[in-house]
């Protein structure tokens, strides 16, 4: 696609009381930004679900924004929009690992009186989709493809959500302690373990319900993993009832069996 | 005919006065402080009469285009409250009437009422202005200033209430019974009736608000600006019309000689204000400044390529974020504010443009204008006289109302109180204000009538839809230009028509006027709509108008979503026609999809704990807490220091010329001694929790820690003067602060008795970058303390140095008279401030100031016994931690924000919380005091009701998908969600009652079984998938491909 055809769409979960109100104020003052957004008014930013971001991008967004409340200004007892920067830290390391660019995703806090910063955002919003082009340029990938990842995403979200309950809560929320726990090299083990290899296992038995039977090669190519570390999953998957390998071929085994 | 019955059922005020006449109070003035006065006072459980001569409700407000500083429509925000007053059961409106005779006493007025003939019969008339289309006569249109023609018989404007057209003096019939076309087209409604007399009318009330406003100086009177004799010379109210989309030339700004756009225009401010000459007015205008901004911000909008010339004197940028406008407004390209002293010179007898000739530096210059704007001042009403007469009350010398500095919105006779501009020019949030606080105390006169003659509002019976099919209505918004200008609208209309399951789609000027919501009333039922989409402005706004429009038309209110087409669309990508309309399109595709899956909801009453919490004692916060406890209701005062009285404490005497200190003492008694005040002294809140009408705060006071159960709060804790850090202070004793000056001159400290010379400088500490404001109060303190000065060492030398002299109002009076008596006044420049260092010579101890002469242009030495720094009022200490605690935001200086500069300056977004006194923004005594009323008037509209209503919008579990997991529990703080026993084993479940609809639950269950009612995850999929649906059909063919 030509540079100059490319129409980004960004689809924007805005929390009613700050952001959605910040752009109000854009559009009374009359500050003009390009036209990418496509709004959601939620009432809390805390209510974006990883699965409104994950299908965004299934249905073929270029990029998902939101905004909420600055960081203690939540308009709610549950301090809402500090969940909302969870959800988004990791919904963007989830992005990563399934290849496309985290930079797709921007959370950013707007007060209801930031008319200026809400359309400073979306000028930087609008840089930053027409760098990475449309969903699947910059990540050099088909779309067909990233969609297959992202739907293996959204089959996982309900476990996602069980994991980030018991695993990635922090005592006191602060965005300082939510940036030192991404940066922590044993949570990124833990996540990996328990969130990213999940999703590459969803990912392979999604292939493996198209073909009945696949060669762990061909997976290995497909996904561009290791041919080992392909196998290293199949044999986890193997091991709970979901396929049966002979050898280094993955089979499908029913459903009813597998427990 | 049903039809007529059901516009009487959704009509509920009677058009012509019913039952016996009989009311609680009278408010005179349909701007928008009698409409809110009306609405505090209706609302609080009394029955008003809101009348006023003009054919319609609306006053001054509704002939704005936009309002500064934040460049809201003016009518788009006006005109929900002309709906709010016409269905508010205790309002009765009577329009085109005048009052003639006023007796009686406080408690037992009555009043006499003359309603003028409109002519028309206001029961039959429909709105449909046909007679209007074929009236022969043209008159000038006096809602567009006469820039525009309309007919003898039409509807004031298009949003008026009521909706009804009027004749005026111009038609034959009324000269000379030469043409009754007007009767042949109205047809068999019959509503035009030429029999009709002027009708006189007695009704008896309890108390009055004077709200008539205010009169723009007539600069034709004069005749010095050749207003009226040169075409292209234009008042400020002209070209108010001028850039409205309802105006003349529908948001074309055309000149009016040859009606091309101008490219280069003139601003002369302070025409008729700050004047000493005849005819003129001596006092600030206080609204101009920032209105021309405003207009040249606006000007500039329409015609990028202007270029604009403004001529002032002091910029008077005082108020909440007018420094930034100012400086928004003078930043752009082409425009160059100059300050001089200007004549107007001659007209250019074939161009017709217009000489301006102003002073510099290097002498007069002559600069030619295509169209020449006249910022002109604010004159008392014209009915002032009048008014004064029939309602027995005195005027000032300004010849606007007398008022009691200690309790301004009280007039010379008990029982009429006045709010407004009749009070005094002043800009719209105050006339908001002293209406609230108007409605308080009337409240207070009259409570032991309260909600004895007052209605509840009845609906119609709810349609069950349960069976129905989803049945969409689109409306379409052009707003005037404000959307149509820049998206197709016709082409979004269309477009929807094709969407799934829309069988209505309409087009409409203003969705949100009177005959529009009733209509899209009127289509609901007869087309049988379940679910209504308006592609319009921001919900924010106006999902509450419409949402009882859903309900008057008998559909339950939750069956509808609104397409931001404007703030979202139209207004930020103004320049991109085509771009604006396809998004537009994708905005309401996504409110169709959305509209779908729209769920019935019923709403939840919750008690109200009818105790209320004041935090801060100072002079706002005791007026509040005494407004709110004489009408009855228990009051906690909270205080952090052992003693009452916040800064007033250090207050001795007002520019008025008050005296504060026995004014605090009395108060101060009247609290203590107050049987349903608690004060609570030495007091700190730990936390707050619940939400309004039920909150429970945690203070610690002295060594006792307490909870309070409270209904509303109101946060009134001040501000504090800046310690400044610059000119010396601190280290020399010889520098000073205003507020030391004024404690030492109140308590005759014997220091004073050295001082023969004194420098004071303005803006110290503000007006900078970091504190990008204006503090408002300093200018006035400054004058009121020079004079002090004055009048005790008559000989002394007072010198001013200043920015601009922002002594706005009938404060300008004490800049005159600081002037006149000898104070002298020297401006500088802030990148070229004053330089202050203690001397010493020949044994004599001084300050030396050194400052830059502007008229002189050399630097000159002041050697002054005493400096006085205008310190800056900056926000109070634990503004951020109350903000947290009440979760209410604050503004980028650090005040308190309140929800809406202009029409909700004592509220805040969160409800149940109220603002005022210095911690919404720096201001003077007797405005604090207005506001402290204010707050409490609204408080008080809460506190009557028994119940509040809380959104149906809640969560919800679907116990069948709950696995028990506990998510939902541990995420909601406010302790909503439970397990309960069920024969399926332990299940989530809600109460209702405490949940307060984030949604945050539904996030973090794993099963989805929790979701938020009217945000479900179903309808936000359907949004997302709406969004992207060309995006689907486009590239999902062809990105494969790319491989």
């Amino acid at each position: 696609m030509a540079a100059s055809d490319f129409k980004p769409v960004v689809i924007g979960f805005l929390c009613n009381w700050c952001c959605y109100a910040g752009a109000d104020l854009a559009g009374v003052s009359r500050f003009q930004y390009p036209s990418h957004l496509r709004v959601i008014r939620q009432m809390c930013s805390g209510r974006v679900d990883i699965e409104f971001v994950m299908r965004s991008f299934l249905q073929g967004a270029d990029g998902v924004f939101v905004g909420g409340c600055h960081l203690g200004d939540c308009h709610y007892n549950p301090e809402g929009n500090y969940d909302a920067l969870g959800n988004a830290m990791i919904a963007k390391r989830i992005l990563q690992h399934i290849g496309i660019r985290p930079e797709r995703l921007r959370i950013e806090w707007v007060s209801a009186g930031e008319g200026t910063r809400f359309a400073e955002t979306q000028n930087e919003i609008h840089a930053t989709m027409m760098q990475l082009g449309p969903l699947g340029e910059a990540e050099g990938q088909p779309v067909a493809f990233l969609r297959e990842a992202l739907q293996a995403v959204i089959n996982m979200v309900p476990y996602i959500k069980l994991v980030e309950r018991e695993r990635f809560r922090l005592p006191h929320r602060s965005e300082e302690n939510y940036h030192k726990m991404h940066a922590d090299p044993e949570f990124a083990a833990i996540f990996e373990s328990m969130v990213l290899d999940k999703i590459t296992q969803s990912r392979l038995m999604g292939r493996l319900r198209q073909a009945e039977s696949l060669a762990a090669e061909d997976l290995a190519a497909a996904f561009a993993l290791a041919p080992t570390e392909v196998m290293r999953h199949l044999d986890i998957l193997a091991e709970r009832g979901m396929l049966r390998l002979d050898g280094r071929l993955a089979r499908l085994l029913p459903v009813a069996t597998a427990a | 005919m049903e039809a007529m019955a059901i516009k009487n059922m959704l009509r509920q005020r009677t058009l012509s006065p019913g039952d016996n006449h009989l009311g609680d109070v009278l408010v005179v003035g349909g701007g928008i402080s009698g409409i809110q006065a009306a609405l505090d006072i209706a609302t609080a459980g009394f029955k008003v009469y809101l009348v006023d001569k003009a054919p319609t409700i609306g006053g001054k407000m509704s002939q704005l285009d936009k309002t500064y500083p934040t460049i809201d429509c003016s009518m788009c925000i006006e005109s929900p409250k002309f709906i709010e007053c016409d269905r508010h059961p205790n309002i009765e409106i009577m329009t085109y009437t005048d009052i003639e005779a006023v007796e009686g006493a406080a408690g037992d007025f009555t009043v006499t009422l003359v309603k003028k003939p409109r002519y028309v019969n206001a029961d039959a008339c429909t709105g449909c202005a046909a007679c209007t289309e074929y009236c022969p006569v043209k008159v000038p249109d006096p809602f567009n200033q006469d820039l525009s023609l309309n007919k003898a018989v039409h509807i004031y404007f298009s949003q008026a209430v009521p909706l009804v057209t009027y004749i005026d003096d111009s038609c034959l019939y009324l000269k000379d019974k030469s043409c009754t076309i007007c009767q042949s087209v109205c047809g068999e409604k019959g509503a035009i009736d030429f029999t009709q007399t002027p009708e006189k009318i007695n009704i008896k009330v309890g108390a009055v608000v004077l709200s008539p406003g205010y009169e723009t100086f007539d600069p034709k009177i004069r005749g010095d600006y050749a207003y009226g004799t040169y075409e292209n010379v234009v008042t400020s109210l002209d070209f108010e019309r001028l850039l409205c989309a309802t105006g003349p030339h529908e948001g074309q700004i055309l000149r009016p000689s040859d009606k091309k756009h101008p490219h280069k225009v003139a601003w002369l401010h302070c025409v008729g204000s700050r004047q000493v000459v005849p005819g003129g007015n001596t006092y600030c205008s206080a609204v101009c400044c920032a209105y021309t901004q405003k207009q040249v911000i606006l000007a500039k909008d329409h015609v990028p390529e202007l270029e604009a010339k403004i001529f002032h004197n002091d910029i008077r940028a005082y108020s909440k974020d007018f420094e930034r406008f100012y400086q928004r407004a003078e930043r752009l390209p082409g425009v160059e504010f100059i300050r001089s002293y200007v004549s107007v010179g001659d007209e250019d007898p074939v161009t017709k443009n217009v000489t301006i000739r102003y002073a510099t530096d290097q002498g007069v210059k002559e600069d030619e204008f295509e169209l020449v704007v006249l910022s002109v001042g604010i004159n008392p009403p014209k009915d002032a006289q009048k008014f004064a007469r029939i309602f027995g009350v005195e005027l000032n010398p300004q010849g606007f109302c007398k008022t009691d500095p200690a309790n301004p919105v009280k007039t010379s006779r008990p029982g009429v109180f006045v709010s407004g501009a009749f009070m005094g020019p002043m800009d719209i949030p105050e006339s908001v204000y002293t209406a609230s606080g108007a409605g308080a105390q009337i409240a207070e006169l009259l409570k032991s009538r309260r909600g004895q003659l007052s209605k509840k509002r009845v609906y119609p019976e709810e349609r069950d839809t349960r069976e129905e099919a989803p049945k969409v209505g689109v409306f379409v918004c052009r707003c005037g230009a404000n959307i149509g200008r820049v998206v197709d609208v016709p082409a979004v209309a269309e477009y929807a028509a094709g969407l799934e399951n829309v069988v209505h789609v309409e087009e409409s000027l203003f969705a949100c006027a009177t005959n529009t919501a009733q209509a899209i009333g009127e289509t609901i039922r007869e087309k049988g709509l379940n679910r209504v989409v308006i592609a319009a402005c921001t919900p924010r706004s106006h999902e509450p108008l419409f949402r009882d429009t859903l309900r008057e038309a008998g559909v339950n209110q939750y069956f509808f979503d609104m397409a931001n087409i404007r703030e979202h669309c139209s207004w930020v990508h103004s320049k991109e026609p085509e771009v604006a309309t396809d998004k537009a399109k994708d905005i309401v595709r996504m409110s169709v999809a959305r509209a779908q899956l729209l769920q019935p909801l019923g709403e939840y009453y919750l008690p109200i704990n009818k105790t209320a919490l004041v935090v801060g004692g100072g002079v706002a916060g005791m007026t509040a807490a005494l407004t709110i406890a004489n009408q009855g209701f228990e009051t906690y005062l909270l205080e952090k220091n052992s003693e009452l009285g916040g800064i007033a404490r250090r207050l001795h005497y007002t520019a008025e010329g008050m005296a504060v200190q026995p004014f605090l003492n009395d108060l101060r008694k009247k609290v203590y001694q107050h049987r349903d005040i608690h004060v609570l002294t030495d007091a700190e809140i730990v936390s707050v929790d619940g939400y309004v009408g039920n909150f429970s705060t945690r203070v610690k006071a002295g060594r006792r820690d307490r909870v309070i159960e409270h209904g509303v709060a109101v946060i009134a804790i001040g501000a504090q003067e800046l310690k400044p850090e610059e000119y010396g202070y601190g280290e020399s004793a010889r520098v000073l602060t205003q507020l030391e000056l004024e404690e030492r001159i109140g308590t005759g400290d014997a220091s004073l008795n050295a001082i023969e010379s004194v420098v004071m400088i303005q803006c110290v500490g503000c007006r900078q970058p970091d504190r990008n404001y204006c503090a408002r109060v300093c200018c006035s303190g400054a004058m009121k303390n020079a004079l002090k000065l004055r009048e005790m060492k008559p000989s002394a030398e007072i010198y001013v140095l200043f920015r601009d002299i922002r002594t706005y109002g009938f404060k300008e009076d004490l800049y005159r008279e600081a002037a006149n008596r000898d104070v002298r006044f020297i401006r500088y420049e802030a990148d070229d401030k004053p330089l202050v260092e203690a001397a010493n010579e020949s044994g004599r101890d001084f300050m030396r100031v050194l400052v830059s002469d502007p008229v002189l242009g050399k630097k000159l030495q002041l050697d002054v016994d005493s400096v006085v720094l205008s310190a800056a009022v900056i926000p109070p200490e634990g503004a951020l931690t109350m903000a947290r605690h009440f979760k209410v935001p604050l503004s980028p200086d650090g005040f308190f924000q309140e929800a809406h500069v202009k029409l909700r300056p004592v509220d805040f977004a969160a409800e149940g919380v109220y603002l005022c006194g210095t911690a919404q923004y720096p201001k003077h005594l007797s405005e604090s005091l207005n506001q402290a009323y204010a707050a409490a008037g609204r408080a008080l509209t809460l506190l009557a009701q028994d119940s509040v209503v809380a959104s149906g919008s809640v969560c919800e579990v679907e116990e069948r998908d709950c696995v028990s997991c506990g998510a939902c529990i541990t995420c909601c703080t406010y302790n909503a969600i439970d397990f309960r026993e069920t024969p399926r084993g332990k299940k989530a479940v809600v109460n209702p009652v405490l949940c307060k609809g984030d949604g945050l639950c539904s996030a973090k269950c794993p099963t989805g079984a929790i979701g938020l009612k009217h945000f479900t995850n179903e309808a936000v999929f359907r949004q997302i998938d709406a969004a992207l649906a060309p995006r689907q059909q486009r590239v999902i063919p062809i990105m494969p491909a790319r491989n």
